[in-house]
């Protein structure tokens, strides 16, 4: 018994800090001690030698010799500045939006400048980029037409990160920009598909056809159009499934069953076959689309489903309530029920789409030059043969980041929208 | 202000020979029940009896199979225009408070004023600022239903019953789901609203409350209305063996 005056005992000693950790978690008793020393020499060894050979034997080389085909694929080079393009706008949006919203935002954005720093420093270190002279040299060829052409990627690199810090600068505590920020990108999707496009043959923005387009950007278009597009499509199966007209309820049931059924591949080889089939003969659609409608059709029967079970999982007294004030059917679905019913397929949905994010890479399979196709093309040439180990260690490690962003996105939303709430 | 009331009083509800069947099993087996305006009517009876089946016919949260009901000189029919002009004559009390947990206090209660009134925000906000105050809980206007007490948010929920200005209010049982301090919270509210000349149909236990306040109770039982009359009568001398039983059992 102590003689304090309190009443309320520190913890034991043994429970607190890292030596207490220790204790508790890997060295307990005879048995965890062994394993935790054979797990700590098997992590080193594994470890050590990958470090070694990523520093000393690897020829990462054949990342930096094709780091123009891994973002952009076969986009026609004298084009890619629509593509810094589309980045600034994404930047600006994303500075903007840090501002006015803050919390995972505000981290995002500051991810988003330190890759932008990361890439910028690794640039100007690389020995063969001589970004300024090589700019230099192709104006003096060129002439004053070439400008806009001929910038490089650093000073690219550079106006992001200044849009990114200016952006926030701008907007930071401006609550009230957030629904016109919300608005800008949804416009900002649309205004980088027409700028990739572009139209006509001979105009200052030519058409560039979705069969150029590749890399990481390919990637992102399949992904970001899947995502945006399958979203409201499941839900409106899910309310679909639960509707009280057969005709909609069967036809909802039938397409989620179908396409739920089918794997992705299978769905993926029907679109590029047989939609072209069904159309009529002057409706030319192109591989991308193709591909993008067989992600989106997938996705959707698998997003209806997630729905249904937060659809399910509102009481009905919910629904009871929403009628006895005067709500009719749809104000209750869309205000009552939807809100509450999405909120709690968020961790799912998430997944579904971090799923559907690593599944555009099947799309190399009916020919798309996305990351992977580009890894393998790049594997293909006879210079680069045998480094599988440096290509694919650096698309597993792009898709990493992004599934990962992603994830980390969906618990600070969650956690958000938890806040004092059931 | 009211037509209804320059004539004196009228029939707010009449329901006549109302019957449901959940499947097979026979819950409501002919109840009949005539409210006036500014009456307040509890019903009360052991569980089972079909006292908040009866009283949920009475806005189509359930729908009766038998039998009609109707509500301010409107039938309720199975038209859905119909059906809505009742729910907005009609505020509803539940058990389980149901309010929306995704929305504040505030935006619970001008949700419908909003969207079904065509209110603008200032106004229903107005109001509802005005009900908080009645129900005695203003400074709880922009928090959530979860950060509430169960007596906060069953004031809460007559607030938003309140808000659509209904002329008749339903109450299912509002104070079985209380913690015992907090009923009386809410039972002086309900007096309050009594007072004020609403037309209320009240399922509960609270034979404090009924004696007090009621104009008329209703003892169900077995899906029927078993014995019907004023506080006095029921309590000082029922007529039927069942409500003696049932009242010896909870007035102990």
């Amino acid at each position: 018994m102590t003689t304090t005056t309190t009443d309320t005992l520190g913890p034991p000693r043994t429970s607190l800090g890292v030596i207490g950790w220790l204790h508790k978690n890997l060295f307990s008793t005879w048995y965890n001690t062994i394993l935790t020393l054979v797990a700590l020499w098997f992590i080193y060894t594994v470890l050590s030698q990958l470090i070694v050979w990523a520093l000393t034997a690897a020829r990462w080389e054949v990342i930096t010799a094709n780091l123009r085909l891994f973002m952009v694929g076969p986009f026609p080079p004298e084009q890619v500045w629509r593509v810094w393009l589309v980045l600034c706008i994404v930047s600006t949006l994303m500075g903007l939006s840090a501002g006015a919203f803050g919390g995972t935002l505000r981290t995002f954005a500051v991810w988003l400048s330190a890759a932008y720093a990361t890439l910028i420093v690794l640039d100007l270190l690389a020995e063969q980029a001589r970004p300024f002279a090589a700019w230099s040299r192709q104006l003096a060829e060129g002439g004053a037409s070439q400008f806009w052409i001929a910038v490089p990627g650093v000073v690219w690199l550079l106006v992001n990160l200044a849009l990114v810090a200016l952006g926030w600068y701008v907007a930071r505590g401006r609550t009230r920009w957030r629904a016109r920020l919300i608005l800008a990108w949804l416009v900002s999707f649309f205004v980088t598909v027409a700028l990739l496009q572009g139209y006509g043959r001979d105009t200052w923005l030519p058409e560039i056809g979705t069969n150029l387009w590749g890399g990481l950007l390919l990637t992102f278009m399949l992904a970001v159009v899947s995502i945006v597009v399958s979203f409201p499509l499941g839900v409106l199966l899910a309310l679909g499934r639960r509707s009280k007209l057969p005709a909609v309820k069967i036809f909802c049931i039938l397409y989620i069953e179908l396409v739920r059924g089918v794997p992705l591949v299978t769905i993926l080889y029907m679109t590029q076959i047989m939609l072209p089939l069904f159309l009529p003969g002057q409706l030319r659609i192109d591989n991308v689309t193709r591909a993008i409608a067989g992600m989106t059709f997938f996705t959707a029967a698998y997003m209806a489903e997630n729905v249904r079970g937060g659809l399910q999982a509102i009481p009905t007294g919910q629904i009871e309530a929403a009628h006895a004030v005067g709500l009719n059917d749809a104000l209750t679905t869309l205000l009552i029920v939807l809100p509450q019913a999405l909120r709690m397929v968020i961790p799912a949905t998430v997944g579904l789409f971090i799923s559907l994010f690593k599944d555009t890479t099947l799309a190399t399979i009916v020919a798309l030059l996305e990351l992977l196709g580009v890894g393998r093309s790049v594997l293909a040439q006879s210079e680069f043969m045998g480094l599988q180990m440096e290509v694919y260690l650096f698309i597993a490690a792009i898709f990493f980041v992004f599934s990962y962003a992603m994830s980390f996105a969906s618990y600070r939303v969650e956690e958000a929208l938890g806040v004092g709430k059931r | 202000m009211d037509v209804g009331m320059v004539s004196g009083v009228r029939d707010m509800i009449i329901a006549k020979d109302v019957h449901k069947w959940f499947d097979r099993l026979h819950v409501l087996k002919g109840v009949s029940l005539t409210v006036k305006s500014g009456e307040v009517v509890v019903v009360f009876g052991p569980s089972g009896s079909g006292k908040s089946t009866f009283i949920r016919t009475i806005n189509r949260l359930e729908e009766h199979q038998r039998g009609t009901i109707i509500v301010d000189g409107i039938e309720m029919t199975n038209d859905i225009r119909n059906i809505h002009a009742i729910r907005q004559e009609i505020g509803m009390v539940f058990q389980q408070f149901n309010l929306f947990p995704h929305l504040t206090v505030m935006q619970n209660i001008t949700l419908a004023p909003m969207w079904v009134r065509r209110w603008s925000r200032e106004q229903a906000e107005q109001i509802a600022m005005d009900l908080l105050r009645r129900v005695g809980i203003p400074e709880q206007a922009h928090k959530y239903p979860a950060q509430l007490s169960g007596g906060q948010q069953q004031r809460v929920a007559i607030a938003r019953a309140l808000a659509m200005q209904p002329k008749i209010m339903l109450f299912d049982e509002p104070t079985s789901a209380l913690d015992p301090e907090m009923i009386k919270e809410v039972l002086d509210v309900m007096t309050e609203l009594a007072k004020s000349g609403m037309t209320m149909i009240c399922v509960t236990h609270e034979m404090g409350f009924a004696r007090s306040v009621a104009n008329r109770m209703v003892f169900m039982d077995g899906g029927q209305i078993i014995e019907e009359g004023t506080p006095e009568q029921i309590f000082n001398n029922p007529q039927h063996d069942r409500t003696k039983l049932f009242l010896s059992q909870i007035l102990h």
